[in-house]
């Protein structure tokens, strides 16, 4: 069936080599212009909230942030699944490429969070489920990276780092839905909700082009780092010669 | 656009520029920072297997 050639190509790391550098420039250059267009139009054309003036600009990094942190987890914990499960190294690959990304954007959801709070909130930091359960996001990140540094055996530490990836997946609908659950200081979602999102347009234009531009860099991210893992990982392989030798 | 009287209206950010600054320039240094550490980290891999592959051109043994 076509649908298990797609997935048996996924986990052929030639396939995947060449793929991941055949897409990258694409996500990069893509990338670049949506989140030049996105800072523009947040920055400079979108007009002041009516509630929170200026300062509410702050979402135009905050939120994709946030996305991002939270999208690349759920990828982490899928890729580490299927590692796990169907033992496809490549998977484990993939989850290890994604951390890095991840973890540097849940701290600055997390900086952004307080920068926005400070003026609106009247604080840096409140122990609140929102701001709770997105730290704990960073520091699933921190102990899945720290777990794979720990090891020396790279199957080891692919399969050790993707039970704790799997298991603090959890997290993420806390994180989602915390602001509902609980009584929160943090503000609802504006813009993934059931009904239209509670934005005029030239507000909302600039956020999505940047939520696009945020996934558009992982994505770069991921195809970038799973090509320095392959090429580490597949030490013997005869097609990464000759690729090598082609100049890859 | 005319909302801004002028660019130093514009940098002040009614009043906000303390909090919205730091943020934007945070979120940009981590792309920056991520963009070159993914890059480095791709290309020193390329380095230790054309290394490899310069100790051991036949494709068979470990390096």
């Amino acid at each position: 069936m076509a649908t298990w050639t797609w997935f048996h190509k996924l986990g052929s790391p030639p396939h995947v080599y060449r793929i991941a550098g055949r897409f990258a420039p694409w996500f990069g250059w893509g990338a670049l212009l949506c989140i030049v267009y996105g800072l523009f139009g947040g920055l400079v054309l979108a007009p002041p909230d009516y509630q929170q003036k200026d300062a509410f600009r702050i979402i135009y990094v905050h939120a994709p942030a946030a996305w991002l942190s939270l999208s690349c987890y759920t990828a982490m914990a899928v890729a580490a699944f299927v590692g796990l499960v169907w033992r496809m190294k490549i998977a484990h690959a993939a989850a290890a490429a994604l951390a890095p990304v991840g973890a540097s954007f849940a701290f600055v959801c997390l900086a952004t969070g307080s920068l926005w709070g400070r003026p609106m909130w009247g604080t840096w930091w409140e122990w609140d489920a929102r701001l709770t359960s997105q730290l704990i996001l960073l520091f699933l990140y921190l102990g899945y990276m720290a777990l794979r540094s720990a090891h020396d055996d790279l199957q080891r530490a692919d399969r050790s780092s993707a039970v704790l990836a799997i298991v603090g997946v959890v997290n993420v609908p806390i994180i989602h839905y915390s602001v509902y659950w609980w009584n929160s200081l943090h503000q609802g979602a504006t813009v993934m909700k059931a009904d239209r999102p509670s934005m005029p347009t030239e507000m909302l234009v600039p956020l999505l082009v940047m939520f696009l531009g945020f996934t558009l860099f992982q994505l770069w991210v991921l195809c970038t780092r799973l090509r320095a893992e392959i090429l580490d990982r597949e030490r013997n392989a005869r097609w990464l010669q000759e690729q090598l030798r082609e100049g890859a | 656009m005319n909302q801004w009287a002028s660019f130093g209206e514009w940098l002040a950010m009614g009043g906000y520029a303390a909090y919205v600054w730091p943020s934007i320039g945070l979120a940009i240094g981590t792309l920056l920072l991520n963009m070159v550490m993914a890059r480095r980290r791709h290309a020193q891999a390329l380095q230790r297997a054309l290394r490899r592959l310069a100790v051991d051109g036949n494709g068979n043994g470990e390096a």
